[in-house]
């Protein structure tokens, strides 16, 4: 079973990851935790010295998460963003997609499924940052080249 | 009408073979129903009274002939024989078997049809107005947009867990025939002085225990900024949208307590940052999905009126047909609303007849409207003949469109697992008074809409008259409302007083109707007479 699912070459980061409130106290950190309720944008000031960022889900229902993640990516952040928490492997996809690159889940998934919910989506209507050029780009390509 | 490139099929197929593994696993016992719930309500898929009900995505509610066709055969392999058509343009079978959904998922992905994001938190299926295309007074196919507005909802990553569902509703005439301010975001397309399209934005309307009217909070947005925008109404909504209770979860409970122009200023600092982001797909898109949508080859030079010697059929012809854009046509609405029929109901007979009409008479194409009825928008009005016959042997051929008997009613009691109280009975109790009465026709444009309970799927806010079904110390109770609209003038309905049973709300509806009769000026609707009376009369009448 996978406890810890990681889409990246880097060392991970030893250090625990702190709350956004002892972030601001102790700002050395290197590694931040986001609570749905936490805004992303107060730590923009701080990407460059940031390795980790967590989002926590306390349950998969609660979507902060995912907007949280994007824009941290939008505004440039390259570290590790990691979600943990209440993540199901039918969510990986979406949130590999808002720039999640690892995962923690509480209760682990097996490899094959995530392998399987990783793989589900051949193309992807949406424009998110994460690097995958949408249908629409790809139709108007093919379109171009004739 | 848009048809499906390899792209589109692709993404349909994988999903049919995503939800297939999941209700696998569901069935194997390694998802627990707490967390298959959000995944089947993602593809449709509810748990009735009786049995599983799934809601098939009918976009913006239209139909081709081979769709309606394949809604029919579905009815007959995996329902009872029947659908019924709903107040978001779409289709429900209320008797589905969770190990047969799969295989019904991967029949309408055979005819480029789907049942995603029909339920559940999430953007659902795109409504518009059923006579795009075919009406004199749009300024330009709504429908374009909705299609647009429809791939960038689809699977969006950031909004599959939304505090609550979210409803967008796409319309391009001043008349709104689509309860455009009643969702969540209702988008009217508009042109501005320099003769541009763009789209005025209107957020945070909606039904539910709290009904409200959507302000607007943008006049235009230019159309090459159309998905940003969206995309920025619907972060914000993501992040501070309520979550600590359900009821207060809808976005119209955040515009409301922020404020219209505290929402709107973050809506546009986050519009800012996302111009930035390179989201929008380009006009060549626009452009490719408007090609679809082009007018169908319709023949000029026709004559421009039906012959009328039929009294049923001219009856039918006034009450059910509709001016068209082209000279020599008609818009036809076919009723889903016999009198004592279930409202929105279709066996499957009727729906492979209208599916032939619509290949035969109207270029291939059917809509589906919010009032629960079936329209061909297309049809050479020397046919109109022809399709009313047909229309009377199937059933089909109730001339009462905007009258009292064209009701709107929720499934209520008789299958919901959220109702207070059935609807059904009541719509069929009231159809067969005013068709015994004789009432109907002099009642002129009078909406009726029921809902079982308060949150409000048969639209009660927005009638003319309106019921809601409560549970009163455990028996079936209904208030009657009056003054809702859903049009240009939207409006909510109030409350008459205190409720009554199903009979007792049946004679209250018929009371209501003697005061307008009595009191109404020339050329007064209902609506009309109860603006301008007030709500006193009425109640004296009803329980004086």
């Amino acid at each position: 079973m996978v406890e810890l699912l990681r889409f990246r070459e880097d060392e991970p980061v030893a250090d625990p990851a702190v709350t956004v409130d002892a972030f601001s106290d102790q700002s050395n950190a290197s590694a931040v935790r986001l609570e749905p309720g936490d805004d992303a944008r107060d730590l923009l000031p701080f990407l460059d010295q940031l390795r980790l960022v967590e989002i926590n889900f306390p349950s998969f229902g609660d979507g902060r998460g995912y907007s949280a993640a994007r824009i941290l990516r939008e505004a440039g952040f390259d570290g590790e963003l990691r979600a943990v928490g209440d993540v199901l492997v039918d969510q990986l996809s979406h949130m590999r997609r808002c720039g999640f690159d690892s995962f923690a889940p509480e209760k682990p998934f097996s490899p094959a499924d995530a392998q399987a919910a990783l793989s589900r989506w051949p193309q992807v209507y949406q424009a998110t940052g994460d690097g995958r050029r949408p249908i629409w780009a790809l139709r108007h390509d093919a379109q171009s080249n004739g | 009408m848009y048809r499906y490139d390899h792209y589109d099929q692709a993404m349909v197929d994988s999903r049919v073979e995503e939800f297939r593994d999941q209700t696998r696993r569901r069935l194997e016992g390694k998802l627990s129903e707490d967390q298959f719930k959000p995944l089947r309500l993602q593809n449709g898929l509810y748990l009735q009274l009786h049995a599983y009900m799934l809601r098939v995505a009918i976009p913006y509610g239209t139909l081709s002939g081979a769709q309606m066709h394949a809604l029919a055969d579905i009815a007959g392999k995996y329902d009872r024989g029947y659908g019924h058509f709903t107040t978001r343009q779409n289709i429900q079978y209320n008797w589905i078997k969770l190990e047969e959904a799969p295989d019904l998922l991967a029949d309408l992905a055979r005819v480029e049809m789907h049942a995603i994001q029909t339920s559940g938190n999430c953007i659902r299926n795109i409504s518009s107005d059923q006579y795009a295309g075919a009406i004199a007074d749009e300024i330009i196919d709504p429908r374009p947009y909705a299609e647009l507005l429809r791939q960038w909802s689809s699977f969006h990553p950031e909004f599959l867990a939304l505090p609550r569902k979210f409803k967008i509703a796409v319309i391009a005439s001043q008349t709104d025939r689509a309860a455009m301010k009643l969702h969540d975001i209702g988008i009217r397309m508009v042109r501005n002085d320099a003769g541009e399209i763009g789209a005025a934005f209107y957020v945070g309307g909606g039904m539910g225990r709290t009904p409200m009217i959507a302000p607007c909070i943008r006049e235009f947005v230019p159309v090459d900024q159309l998905i940003t925008y969206s995309e920025a109404c619907l972060r914000v909504y993501n992040r501070y949208g309520r979550r600590d209770n359900k009821y207060k979860a809808r976005i119209k409970i955040l515009v409301h307590e922020l404020g219209r122009e505290e929402y709107t200023r973050q809506v546009e600092e986050e519009f800012a940052h996302l111009l930035t982001q390179g989201i929008e797909p380009p006009l060549a898109e626009l452009e490719r999905i408007a090609t679809f949508f082009a007018d169908p080859p319709f023949e000029t030079g026709l004559a421009d009126d039906a012959v009328r010697s039929d009294p049923g059929f001219a009856l039918w012809l006034d009450r059910n047909t509709l001016p068209h854009k082209q000279p020599g046509y008609a818009i036809a609405v076919i009723s889903l609303k016999p009198v004592g029929g279930i409202p929105g109901d279709a066996s499957v007979e009727q729906m492979h007849l209208m599916a032939d009409l619509a290949m035969r008479y109207s270029f291939d194409e059917c809509r589906v409207t919010h009032a629960q009825n079936i329209v061909l928008p297309h049809v050479r009005k020397a046919d109109l003949f022809a399709i009313w016959q047909q229309l009377e042997a199937a059933g089909l051929g109730a001339a009462n469109l905007d009258t009292v008997e064209d009701i709107i009613a929720c499934p209520g009691l008789d299958y919901c697992s959220l109702a207070n109280a059935r609807s059904i009975p009541v719509a069929q109790k009231i159809s067969r008074r005013f068709a015994d009465t004789g009432k109907t026709a002099e009642l002129g444009e009078l909406k009726l809409k029921i809902s079982g309970c308060i949150n409000a799927c048969g639209h009660h806010h927005a009638g003319h008259i309106g019921i809601l079904g409560v549970d009163r110390k455990g028996t079936e109770n209904y208030q009657l409302l009056l003054g809702g609209s859903e049009g240009d003038d939207t409006s909510l309905g109030k409350i008459t007083g205190p409720g009554f049973d199903e009979d007792g709300i049946v004679d209250a509806v018929e009371r209501a109707t003697d005061v307008y009769l009595a009191r109404r000026r020339e050329g007064e609707r209902f609506l009309d007479t109860y603006r301008r009376v007030g709500i006193d009369a009425f109640k004296e009448a009803i329980y004086g």
